[in-house]
C-alpha cells in the first residue's frame, strides 16, 4: 500500500477539516471521523488483500543521504492500525465537548495522527525526526487551546520535556550519522545502512543513551514522567486519548525499532539499568496512581506503571549457553502490552472525559455512587479497570504475563518487583472504582445521562479488542514476531 | 466425555446472556437462566462423570485451542479430567446448582437480581476452569477469575462503602498470594520450559532428588498462592470481612468452592510437595495454626456468619493439615464433605437471617427451633457434621485426617493432639452457636416466606451432609499417592480419643452455654476478658497488618501526592526564574553604567587572553 499517500491524505483532510468550519460547525468532526474510518478501512483491506506490507523510497536530499524511506512491516502495521482506530475513538469521545474553533481542533487531531503514522513508518532517521516534531506541535496546541484550567502550565511543560528530549535525539542522530560517515565515508540517514554502523564502544554507549533518554521521556519512564500527569489532566478528552493511546507508544516503538537494533551491545550493557527503570516505573507509577484524587491523574500515573512493563520487557536480555540472547517472550509481551494498553487507557480517558462533561469535575471526592445513576458507565469502567488490573482473559494480562515470564530468565529480583506491581495495580484500580462509582450516591451529583449508542459502540469495540487479545493473541503475535526476530538478529 | 466442554461453557453463556441483557429480562427468566445454566452444567458433569468412570481411563483431555505461542512457549486452552478434577467438578456444579436454586428465592427482593446471577454464573465458569485447567496458565485464569467474582459479589451491595472495603481487601490480600504463585509458575517454566502440570510434575520427579531446594522453593511459592485463596494464616484476614456478601455467595464462594482452591492446587501439584518434606511440613504447620486460631476465634463471635466464616477457615485448616501430613485423599474427602455441610449451614443460617429481616447477631435471635423447623433441623445436621459426630459425613473425613496425622513422621503425636484439641473446640463453638440461635427466649419474631426453591436445596444438602461420607472417595485414589481411606485401625486408644473429642466438646458446650454452669466468672475474669477480646478480633492480625502495611502506604501516598520527582523539575524552574531576575537587574537604562561594564568586560577579556 502507498504509505506516503496515506499520510498525505490525513494531512490534506486536516486542512480541509480546518477550512470546512466556515461551512458548518459540525463539518470538521464528520470529515475527521470519515477520514479515520476510510484510512482504517484502507489499511484493513490492504491487510486482507495481502499487500499491506510495503516499502517506499523517494529521493529527497540525496546530497546528505536523506531520503523518504517509508516501510510497513508487521510491527508498524499493528501500531498504524491502532493509531487510526484510536483516531476514531478520539473524535467520538470529543463529539460534543469541543465548541470553540472546531475546525482547527480537528486539523490538529489529524495532523498529530499523520505525524504518528509517519513515526511508525519512517525508516530514514531524518524523516523520522521530522515526523517526530510534526506530531508534537499539534499536540501542544490541543492542550494549550482546548485544555482545562491549568492548560498554560501543562502545555508548556509538555512542550519543554518533549523539545528537550527531541533535541537530545537530534544530537544522537547526527552523532550516529557522523561517526558512521567517519568510518565509512558515506553520509546516510538510512536506517538499514546505519544498522551496520560500527561505532566504538564508548561512543555507541553515549549515542545509545541519547536515543534511550529521548524515548523514555516519551514512554514515559520514571524519573522523566512528570510531564505526563499534568499534560493528561489538562488536555481535552481527545488529547488524552491520543496521548495515552498512541503518543506513549512512539517511545516504546523507538526502543524496539531503533535503540536495540542500532546499538545491540550498548543496549545489552545498559540492560540492567533499563530494566531497573522499568521495575521502578511499575511500582512508583502504581503507587502514585493510588495517591491521586483526580480521575485523570490516576489513570495517567497508571500509564507510567503499564509502560514500565514495556521497558522491563524490551531490555530483558538473558544469557543462554554463555551468550546473551534476545528475549522473544518478553519483547512480544511488550508489543502486546502496547496494543492492549492503547485500548484500556484510551477507554478510561474517554470515561474520564465523559464524566467531566457531565459533572464538570474530575475530583473523585465529588463523585461516588455513580453506578446507581449510570450503570452502563459503571459497568464499562469496571471492565477496563479489571483489564488494566491484569485479569487473565483480557489483553493486558497476556502482555504483562509474557513480559514477566520472559524477564524472569533475565533478572529475578527486578521481575519480582515488577510482579509486585500487579498487587499495586489492584490497589489503585479498585480504589478508582470505589471512589467514583461505588459507595453512597453523592447527593450533590446531578442526575446524569448514561452512555448512549454513540459511546457504547466505541466502548464495545475496545472491549471486543481486549477480549480478543486476551484469549487469542496469536494473530497479533504472528504479526510482530517476524519483525522482532529479524530486527534483533544483530543483537548479541 | 465429549460433553466436557459444555460443563464450563453453560455457566459462561448464562453469565453473558445476563450481562448483555443489562437487567432488562423478567426476573423469572433471570432465575431460569441463572440457575438453569448451572443445572445444565451439573447434568453435563454427571453424564461426563459416569462415562469417565465406565471408561476406566486414568485421564481425559479436551483441547480447545492454543492460547498463545511465542518461541517455545505455547500454553493451550485445554481441559483435563481425572479423578481429582472429577470430584471437584461434581462439587462445584452440584453444590453450585443447589445454591443457585436457593438464591433465586433468597435474592428475590434485592435490587440487581440479574447482575447477581451474572456474577454467580461467571464464578462457576471460572472455578470450573480452575479445576479443569490442564496447565498452570489456564488454572491461573480460573484462579484470578474466581477472585474477581469474589470481589464483585462481596461488594454486591455497592452503595455501602464498608462492603466495598471488604471486597477490595479480599482482592488485594489474595493477590499477594497470587503473585507468589505466579513467581512459582515462572520458576517452574524456567526449569522445565513448560507450564503443563503433568509434564512439569513428571519433569520435577525426574530431575530433582528428594529434598531438592528448588522443589522446596517452588512448592512454598505455590503454597503462598494457596494460602491467600484459601484464607490460611498469614493471609487469612480477608475471609471474615468477605461475609459482607449475600449469604448464598458466602455459601458457594467463601465456603464450598473458591476457598478450597488452595487445597486443590496443592493436591494437584502433590508430586512437587512429595519431593520436599520441608514444604509439606510448612503446609501442615499453616493448616494447624489456622485451624487452631480460627476455632478459638469462632468461639467468641456474635455474628452468625462470622462464626461460620471462622469455622470455614478452621476446616480448610484441617484440609491443609491433612495435605501436609500426607493424608492426601482425606484432604480432598474433607473438602467434599465440608462443601456439603458448610453450604448447608450457610444456607440454613441465610434462611434464619432472611426470616429475621437481615438480623445476623446471634444474641438477637434465640428460641427459633420451633418457629423455623426446617432451618433448625438443617442447621443441626450441618452442625453435627461440622463437629464430626460419628455417622455424619464430617466424621469420616476428619477421622481419616486425624488418624493419619498421628503417624506423621515429623512429630505426628503432637500434631494429632493439637488437631484433636481443636476438634474439641469445634464442637464447643458449634454447640454455642446452636444454643444461642435456636434455644432460649425468642428475641425477634421470624417471618418465614421461603418457597420450595429455598427449601429443596436445604433438604438435599442435609441428606448429603449425613450420607456424603458413606461413599468414600474412590475416584481420587488413582490420582493421589496415599493408601485408601478407611484402612486405619478404629479400635486403638488414639482412634477412640479422636472420636471422643467432639462428643466431649458438645457435652461441655451444653453445660457451659446451656446455662448448666455459670460461666460469667470465667468470662468476666481479667484473663477471660482479655482473651475474649483478643480472640474476637481474630488474634490481632488485622491490627498488625494495618500498622505494618496499610498505614505506612496510605501515609506515604498522601505525603507524596505532588510527586517528589517533580520537585527536581519545578526546582529547576525556580532557579531559572531567580537567575532571570538577577539578569534583569543589570538592565538599568543608564548609559554610564553600561559603558563602565563594557570597559571592565574588555579588560577581563584581554587579561584572560594574555594569561592564556
Amino acid at each position: 500500500m502507498n504509505i506516503l499517500a496515506l499520510i498525505l491524505v490525513m494531512l490534506g483532510a486536516g486542512a480541509v477539516a480546518g477550512l470546512s468550519e466556515r461551512l458548518h460547525p459540525a463539518a470538521p468532526k464528520w470529515i475527521s471521523l470519515a477520514t479515520f474510518i476510510v484510512t482504517l478501512a484502507w489499511v484493513g483491506i490492504a491487510f486482507i488483500g495481502g499487500d499491506a506490507y510495503a516499502n517506499q523510497y523517494i529521493p529527497w536530499i540525496p546530497r546528505f543521504g536523506i531520503n523518504i524511506v517509508l516501510s510497513i512491516d508487521g510491527l508498524s502495521l499493528l501500531l498504524v492500525a491502532l493509531t487510526l482506530f484510536l483516531g476514531i475513538v478520539a473524535v467520538v469521545s470529543s463529539w460534543t465537548e469541543i465548541e470553540r474553533r472546531p475546525g482547527f481542533f480537528q486539523f490538529n487531531i489529524l495532523w498529530v495522527m499523520a505525524g504518528v503514522v509517519g513515526v511508525f513508518t519512517a525508516l530514514d532517521l531524518f524523516l523520522f525526526f521530522f515526523f517526530w516534531e510534526v506530531m508534537l506541535i499539534p499536540m501542544y496546541f490541543l492542550i494549550a487551546i482546548w485544555g482545562h484550567e491549568d492548560k498554560a502550565y501543562a502545555s508548556m511543560k509538555f512542550f519543554l520535556f518533549t523539545q528537550i528530549s527531541g533535541l537530545l535525539m537530534l544530537f544522537s542522530i547526527l552523532a550516529l550519522v557522523y561517526f558512521n560517515y567517519a568510518a565509512t565515508g558515506v553520509i546516510t540517514f538510512n536506517y538499514y545502512d546505519l544498522l551496520n554502523a560500527e561505532l566504538g564502544g564508548d561512543v555507541a554507549f553515549y549515542v545509545m543513551l541519547g536515543f534511550f533518554v529521548a524515548f523514555v521521556v516519551k514512554l514515559p519512564g520514571v524519573p522523566f514522567h512528570t510531564w505526563l500527569p499534568d499534560a493528561h489532566t489538562q488536555a481535552p478528552t481527545a488529547g488524552s486519548v491520543i496521548l495515552a493511546g498512541i503518543l506513549l507508544k512512539t517511545g516504546a516503538y523507538g526502543l524496539i525499532r531503533f535503540v536495540v537494533p542500532l546499538f545491540p551491545e550498548a543496549s545489552a550493557d545498559f540492560a540492567f539499568w533499563a530494566m531497573f527503570l522499568g521495575a521502578l516505573s511499575i511500582l512508583y507509577g502504581g503507587f502514585m496512581a493510588y495517591s491521586q484524587s483526580d480521575f485523570k491523574r490516576l489513570v495517567a500515573y497508571s500509564s507510567v506503571a503499564h509502560m514500565g512493563f514495556v521497558l522491563l520487557g524490551v531490555f530483558a536480555f538473558y544469557e543462554a549457553a554463555g551468550v546473551l540472547v534476545v528475549n522473544d517472550l518478553a519483547v512480544q509481551g511488550a508489543v502486546v502490552t502496547m496494543v492492549a494498553h492503547g485500548f484500556s487507557t484510551a477507554a478510561l480517558f474517554m470515561m474520564a472525559g465523559a464524566l467531566q462533561e457531565r459533572l464538570h469535575t474530575r475530583e473523585m471526592s465529588n463523585m461516588g455512587g455513580l453506578w446507581t445513576r449510570a450503570p452502563r458507565m459503571g459497568a464499562v469502567t469496571l471492565f477496563f479497570v479489571v483489564a488494566s488490573v491484569g485479569m487473565p482473559g483480557l489483553g493486558n494480562f497476556v502482555g504483562e504475563f509474557l513480559v514477566l515470564v520472559g524477564a524472569f530468565k533475565a533478572n529475578i529480583p527486578l521481575t519480582v518487583a515488577g510482579a509486585l506491581g500487579v498487587v499495586v495495580a489492584a490497589v489503585y484500580g479498585l480504589i478508582l472504582m470505589q471512589r467514583a462509582f461505588q459507595g453512597t450516591p453523592n447527593p450533590n451529583v446531578p442526575s446524569m445521562r448514561d452512555f448512549g449508542l454513540r459511546e457504547m459502540s466505541v466502548m464495545a469495540l475496545m472491549m471486543a479488542g481486549l477480549i480478543w487479545i486476551g484469549i487469542h493473541p496469536q494473530e497479533l503475535l504472528d504479526m510482530s514476531a517476524p519483525v522482532v526476530n529479524a530486527l534483533w538478529q544483530g543483537a548479541p | 466425555m465429549d460433553l466436557l466442554w459444555l460443563v464450563p461453557v453453560c455457566p459462561l453463556a448464562g453469565s453473558l446472556i445476563l450481562l448483555l441483557s443489562e437487567g432488562r429480562l423478567d426476573k423469572r427468566i433471570v432465575g431460569i437462566v441463572g440457575a438453569g445454566s448451572v443445572g445444565l452444567s451439573a447434568a453435563a458433569a454427571f453424564v461426563v462423570g459416569l462415562e469417565f468412570q465406565r471408561s476406566g481411563l486414568e485421564s481425559h483431555t479436551y483441547a480447545a485451542w492454543t492460547w498463545m505461542e511465542v518461541g517455545g512457549f505455547a500454553p493451550a486452552i485445554r481441559l483435563y479430567l481425572d479423578g481429582l478434577s472429577l470430584v471437584m467438578m461434581g462439587v462445584i456444579t452440584g453444590v453450585g446448582f443447589l445454591i443457585h436454586l436457593y438464591a433465586t428465592g433468597y435474592m428475590w427482593e434485592e435490587e440487581g437480581y440479574s447482575r447477581f446471577f451474572a456474577y454467580m454464573n461467571l464464578f462457576v465458569f471460572a472455578m470450573l476452569m480452575l479445576v479443569l485447567g490442564d496447565n498452570l496458565l489456564v488454572l491461573f485464569l480460573g484462579w484470578e477469575g474466581v477472585g474477581l467474582c469474589s470481589y464483585l459479589l462481596i461488594g454486591f451491595f455497592h452503595t455501602d462503602p464498608e462492603n466495598g472495603y471488604a471486597a477490595r481487601k479480599a482482592f488485594v490480600v489474595t493477590r499477594v498470594g497470587d503473585t507468589a504463585m505466579l513467581l512459582g509458575l515462572f520458576l517452574l517454566y524456567r526449569e522445565f520450559d513448560t507450564i503443563d502440570i503433568g509434564a512439569a510434575m513428571a519433569g520435577a520427579q525426574a530431575a530433582w532428588p528428594d529434598g531438592s531446594s528448588t522443589a522446596t522453593l517452588i512448592a512454598l511459592l505455590l503454597l503462598g498462592g494457596a494460602v491467600g485463596k484459601s484464607a490460611q494464616v498469614p493471609l487469612q484476614t480477608w475471609l471474615p470481612d468477605a461475609m459482607a456478601g449475600p449469604t448464598p455467595v458466602s455459601a458457594l464462594i467463601h465456603a464450598a468452592t473458591m476457598v478450597t482452591a488452595g487445597v486443590y492446587l496443592i493436591a494437584r501439584t502433590h508430586d512437587l510437595f512429595l519431593l520436599s518434606p520441608e514444604a509439606q511440613f510448612a503446609v501442615a504447620c499453616v493448616g494447624l495454626v489456622t485451624l487452631f486460631i480460627s476455632a478459638f476465634t469462632a468461639l467468641v463471635q456474635r455474628d452468625i456468619k462470622r462464626v461460620l466464616a471462622y469455622s470455614t477457615m478452621s476446616q480448610i485448616g484441617y484440609m491443609f493439615f491433612a495435605l501436609g501430613v500426607g493424608a492426601w485423599s482425606a484432604a480432598v474427602f474433607h473438602l467434599m464433605t465440608h462443601a456439603f455441610f458448610k453450604a448447608l449451614l450457610f444456607l440454613a443460617s441465610g434462611s434464619v437471617i432472611l426470616a429475621l429481616h437481615h438480623e445476623q447477631d446471634m444474641f438477637r435471635m434465640g428460641g427459633l427451633w420451633r418457629k423455623l423447623p426446617l432451618a433448625f433441623w438443617s442447621m443441626l445436621i450441618g452442625s453435627l457434621a461440622l463437629a464430626a459426630l460419628p455417622l455424619t459425613s464430617g466424621f469420616y473425613s476428619k477421622d481419616a485426617i486425624l488418624l493419619t496425622s498421628f503417624e506423621y513422621a515429623w512429630g505426628g503425636p503432637l500434631f494429632w493432639a493439637a488437631a484433636a484439641a481443636a476438634a474439641f473446640v469445634t464442637a464447643l463453638y458449634t454447640t454455642r452457636m446452636m444454643l444461642i440461635t435456636f434455644f432460649g427466649e425468642t428475641k425477634t419474631e421470624p417471618h418465614d416466606h421461603s418457597g420450595i426453591n429455598m427449601r429443596a436445596p436445604l433438604v438435599i444438602l442435609a441428606v448429603l451432609a449425613v450420607g456424603g461420607g458413606w461413599f468414600g472417595l474412590s475416584p481420587v485414589g488413582s490420582v493421589l499417592p496415599d493408601r485408601g481411606l478407611g484402612e486405619q485401625d478404629h479400635t486403638s486408644a488414639v482412634a477412640l480419643a479422636t472420636m471422643a473429642a467432639p462428643i466431649l466438646g458438645i457435652v461441655v458446650g451444653w453445660l457451659f452455654f446451656g446455662g448448666k454452669i455459670d460461666r460469667s466468672a470465667i468470662v468476666n475474669s481479667r484473663l477471660g476478658n482479655a482473651l475474649g477480646r483478643f480472640w474476637f478480633g481474630g488474634w490481632g492480625f488485622d491490627w498488625l497488618y494495618d500498622r505494618l502495611f496499610v498505614a505506612p502506604f496510605v501515609w506515604l501516598a498522601r505525603v507524596n501526592k505532588p510527586d517528589a520527582v517533580d520537585f527536581v523539575y519545578r526546582g529547576t524552574v525556580v532557579v531559572m526564574r531567580r537567575l532571570h531576575q538577577v539578569a534583569v537587574l543589570t538592565q538599568t537604562g543608564r548609559l554610564r553604567w553600561y559603558a563602565v561594564n563594557m570597559a571592565l568586560g574588555l579588560v577581563v577579556v584581554f587579561l584572560v587572553a594574555g594569561v592564556l
